[in-house]
């Protein structure tokens, strides 16, 4: 499949310390660089404490950052002001992980899809702005009649597709979609998922898509980006990363995760790498690689000295002392 | 069984012919729709005390309107010769220590309070809010400040402070509002402060900023709703709050004071000549009674009805 | 037709809520049965009814909101427990039957210590004296594979992470070897590799104590992973039951079989559409008369809206309620699925 190789988003040593009082410094995002092309989905996935969220959000520019760069379509999102920025709230929009909390209870399924239209002022007249916000209730899949309801009378998934609709309103060719289906459950999420790559294929948008399933990222994207604690461990297409996992933690990560297929689960259950202990705390790290306390294979060297990420032929990348020393 | 057979006996082939389903079923809402306060007062509606409060209240606002004109008679003008009456047919309520009509004088007592009541909420509230919202959106060091000064004001006792201004600028209305409202304010402003800290953080604000609102916009469109029913139910308890301040101010004589009418005076005015002619202070601290509990009961019914934690 | 003596049996239970806006039929005839040393899976989507089924088996339904009604039987051990004094219940609660929540840090007291915790439940039920309840939790800490067993005894559940309050949770329920524990979502909120350690642990103990376990999940590689039986639930009631293999494979009912298509598969291509099931469970304020998934199923047939279809049972335990099983419905190709048959 031809796709233009138009970087959309580049991220470039992106770091976002959080001060936590006492001196110490929670590293949420600490030195993360990848880029986003036109057209692709990028999934970021990663457990709790990883700062994918908070990566999302940074690129966005709801948080400010650290230290780094943040760069859509060439400009610093973080530098950015006035007639720009307001272009680039149109260009780039986001999708929330709570369907309970990222709708306003006071307001109305229309007016929350209109708030866009509105800001922006896309719709000319109020009959156009009523065709459009009905016109997006179609495009998610739900009826013209839920327009004057409230939210608190829809579904998970049904009000996560109002908050799809919301960031459709002003035609974005860029998402970021931070865990949109982790609150839903399972048929319904398959629901939003098709919807997702649907809505991609017809307006060739562009996802970052950040969750913690690997197995829906990996459904949803062509490429996956592996967080651990706030540092990129492995970034490679979707295919490679289930056939050919480099990085130690990905390798325990991919065998962790339950197949639901009795025969298949149980006969595998066995060979599982089990990770010892539990994930460590974000909050002033050691030096060296942040997985050496998990790692099966962690020598002095991780402890000391962090990976960096290096490629290791056409488009793998992975941060490990490992890696590096077998391929020589 | 017969069911059982009853059942298959009904069975046809047409009701075995696949149709499936289409997606307007699919997405169907049975419930009709209702908005948050629609529910609120449909809860409100079941609680009968405060129904009843509600009533009460709405009785009083009209007497205290019309009340005055309804038996004709000049409040203020002295008819010495008929003080001290007790209740008939021509004065209601009887006459006070200078032949004049009680039951007027009560209501515009009652309408004088109310408003004094309405007018320091209100001033409450705006300073409040605006104060309040300042401190959550600037944060940081302004908002230490803003806080101390808070403390500060909180620290002083009140009845010192309203003496001090009701000496300083008279025992006249104006004097009233500011000493009632002076540090009436900063409890509001603590929970504006709360409630905005904890709204900035919602997911929803976070997506309208990411589609670009501006500030005003969040703050009218988003905040402001989302307040608004622990707003009124602020103003449901300072109301009563105030009113009886005002009286207890007005009897001890440091609030309003004679020729100006109002609940407290009366009492005051009634307390006087308590022993031989009682109606005289019966009946203005009935209504203020009743006032004061039907704002307080109608009150607790709006915390039950606006709660959002009680929506099943 | 087994002679193990089948160690909770559920009848009937009918449980439905009482709100602002009329009864909610939570719940709506669920029968069931639990071998003893055996893990049944209760699957189904948010608003199916299977907490609520849980937490009867538990006596958590509170009245007089919450309503179990007449003509529901569960039999722990042949004695309906429905109809136990308070002094039943107390020994039962917490004794021979135990729960572990989602939320370990919303079902943990806050304000004790953990230890602490363990020995209110040994001392309640198993009337141990002090000295003898505290060792015994330290034991119960190191069962549960928490380090230093001897110094986290005193601490707080804020104390600890995620996967280690779920543990301590475990610990809690298994202290007094519990025939029944009953765990509700219990890895739902946690990270996937925390989620294997807790699925071995409660394992583990199902094995040393021939322990029952409900196990209320959605995840099917949960179910996949520890359940013997699995009974999948739609609206207020069991659409489908049996062995695990025979649900997973065999699937005989529309609903299970859209929801094993809906679930993505690591082993299988990336972005093929996911069968997914259209549209949103019904009220239940107001349940259909018939098939409550009459309304999303793409074999709807009118008998379908308007009558409740009955079990047909296929063998071996395995049963689904479906009309496309009436001898006088078309046949349809529920395909089988991967694995042996």
């Amino acid at each position: 499949m031809s796709r233009e190789k138009e970087v959309l988003l580049s991220v470039k040593h992106l770091k976002k310390y959080f001060n936590v009082g006492r001196g110490s410094v929670l590293k949420a995002v600490d030195d993360v660089s990848f880029d986003i092309y036109k057209g692709e989905t990028l999934g970021m996935v990663g457990e709790s404490g990883c700062g994918k969220t908070t990566c999302g959000r940074v690129c966005i520019g709801l948080y400010g950052k650290t230290d780094g760069q943040v760069l859509y379509r060439g400009k610093d999102v973080h530098a950015i002001t006035g007639k720009d920025r307001h272009a680039f709230k149109k260009d780039v929009q986001m999708v929330f992980q709570d369907p309970y909390g990222s709708l306003d209870p006071r307001m109305t399924v229309a007016e929350i899809i209109a708030e866009g239209l509105d800001i922006h002022h896309i719709a000319k007249t109020t009959h156009d702005r009523q065709e459009r916000i009905y016109e997006l209730l179609e495009l998610v899949g739900l009826n013209r009649e839920h327009a004057n309801r409230f939210v608190h009378e829809f579904s998970g998934g049904q009000r996560q597709r109002i908050g799809i609709a919301r960031a459709l309103a002003v035609d974005p060719e860029f998402l970021v979609l931070d865990e949109p289906i982790s609150a839903l459950d399972v048929s319904i999420q398959a629901q939003v998922v098709n919807l997702l790559i649907d809505l991609q294929n017809r307006m060739g948008l562009t996802y970052l898509f950040v969750a913690h399933d690997l197995s829906m990222v990996k459904h949803i994207s062509d490429r996956v980006a592996v967080l651990y604690l706030g540092s990129l461990v492995e970034l490679t297409t979707s295919e490679e990363l289930y056939s050919h996992p480099m990085h130690p933690y990905t390798q325990a990560l991919l065998s962790a995760i339950p197949i639901p297929d009795p025969d298949v689960e149980q006969a595998r259950d066995e060979g599982k790498i089990r990770l010892e202990g539990q994930v460590p705390s974000p909050i002033d790290p050691p030096p060296g690689c942040k997985f050496q306390g998990r790692c099966r294979y962690a020598t002095e060297r991780c402890r000391q000295e962090a990976p960096a990420l290096r490629e290791y032929g056409s488009g793998h990348f992975a941060a490990c002392h490992r890696c590096a020393e077998e391929q020589g | 069984m017969q069911t059982e057979k009853n059942a298959a006996a009904a069975l046809s082939a047409e009701d075995f012919k696949v149709v499936g389903f289409t997606q307007e079923e699919a997405n169907r809402i049975e419930r009709p729709t209702i908005s948050y306060w629609q529910d609120a007062w449909r809860r409100l509606k079941k609680n009968p005390i405060a129904m009843a409060s509600l009533a009460v209240l709405a009785v009083l606002i009209v007497l205290a309107v019309i009340g005055p004109v309804i038996r004709g008679y000049d409040y203020v003008t002295m008819n010495v010769p008929e003080k001290n009456q007790g209740a008939s047919a021509q004065y209601w309520w009887g006459t006070d220590a200078l032949g004049r009509d009680l039951f007027s004088r009560v209501w515009v007592g009652a309408r004088v309070s109310i408003l004094v009541a309405l007018v320091a909420t209100v001033l409450k509230l705006v300073i409040g809010v605006l104060y309040g919202a300042a401190m959550a959106h600037f944060g940081g060091w302004v908002d230490d400040i803003m806080m101390r000064i808070i403390e500060v004001l909180n620290s002083l006792p009140h009845l010192l402070l309203t003496i001090l201004v009701m000496m300083i600028l008279g025992n006249n209305m104006f004097a009233l509002l500011v000493a009632l409202s002076m540090t009436a304010w900063c409890a509001t402003a603590r929970q504006v402060r709360g409630m905005i800290k904890q709204l900035k953080e919602s997911e929803y604000v976070y997506a309208a900023e990411v589609l670009g609102a501006s500030p005003m916009r969040i703050i009218l469109k988003h905040y402001v709703p989302n307040m608004l029913g622990i707003l009124i139910l602020n103003a449901s308890t300072a109301i009563p709050g105030f009113i009886f301040t005002e009286a207890g101010l007005s009897f001890l004589g440091i609030g309003l004071t004679a020729p100006d009418i109002s609940l407290g005076v009366l009492i005051s005015q009634g307390q006087a000549t308590m022993d031989f002619y009682p109606s005289q202070l019966f009946f203005p601290c009935a209504v203020l009674c009743v006032i004061v509990m039907a704002f307080n009961l109608l009150g607790d019914g709006l915390r039950d009805a606006l709660d959002p934690r009680l929506r099943q | 037709m087994n002679d193990v003596k089948n160690i909770l049996e559920v009848k009937h239970l009918r449980v439905s809520f009482h709100t602002y806006a009329g009864e909610v039929k939570a719940v709506r005839d669920v029968s069931f049965s639990l071998q003893p040393g055996s893990a049944l899976a209760i699957v189904g989507e948010s608003g199916c009814g299977k907490s609520v089924t849980a937490k009867s088996v538990m006596g958590l339904v509170k009245k007089p909101q919450g309503e179990v009604k007449e003509g529901s039987e569960i039999l722990y051990n042949g004695e309906n427990i429905l109809q136990y004094t308070p002094k039943q219940w107390q020994h039962y609660k917490g004794g021979e039957c135990a729960i572990i929540f989602q939320d370990a840090l919303a079902a943990l007291n806050p304000t004790m210590r953990v230890g602490k915790q363990i020995m209110e439940n040994l001392m309640g039920h198993k009337h141990m004296g002090r000295a003898e309840a505290q060792k015994e939790a330290v034991e119960m800490l190191r069962l549960v594979g928490i380090p230093e067993p001897e110094k986290r005894v005193r601490q707080y559940p804020h104390q600890f992470s995620g996967g280690m309050r779920q543990r301590v949770m475990i610990a809690i329920a298994f202290a007094c070897d519990p025939k029944i524990l009953i765990c509700d979502e219990p890895t739902t909120a946690l990270d996937v590799t925390i989620q294997g350690q807790i699925l071995d642990i409660i394992k583990r103990l199902m094995k040393k104590n021939n322990t029952s376990v409900i196990m209320i999940t959605h995840d099917l590689g949960v179910v996949a992973n520890i359940a013997q039986e699995i009974a999948v639930m739609y609206s207020g009631i069991i659409v489908e039951r049996g062995a695990c293999r025979d649900v997973f494979y065999r699937p005989r009912h529309p609903y299970t079989w859209a929801l094993l298509q809906s679930v993505p598969r690591l082993d299988l291509e990336n972005k093929q559409v996911l069968a997914s099931i259209p549209g949103t469970p019904p009220d239940l304020l107001n349940p259909p008369v018939g098939c409550p998934f009459s309304t999303r199923c793409q074999y709807c047939m009118p008998v379908c809206k308007n009558r409740m279809p009955e079990n047909t049972d296929f063998g071996g335990g395995h049963s689904a309620a479906c009309w496309l099983h009436h001898p006088m419905a078309p046949k349809v190709d529920m395909p089988d699925r991967k694995g042996d048959v």
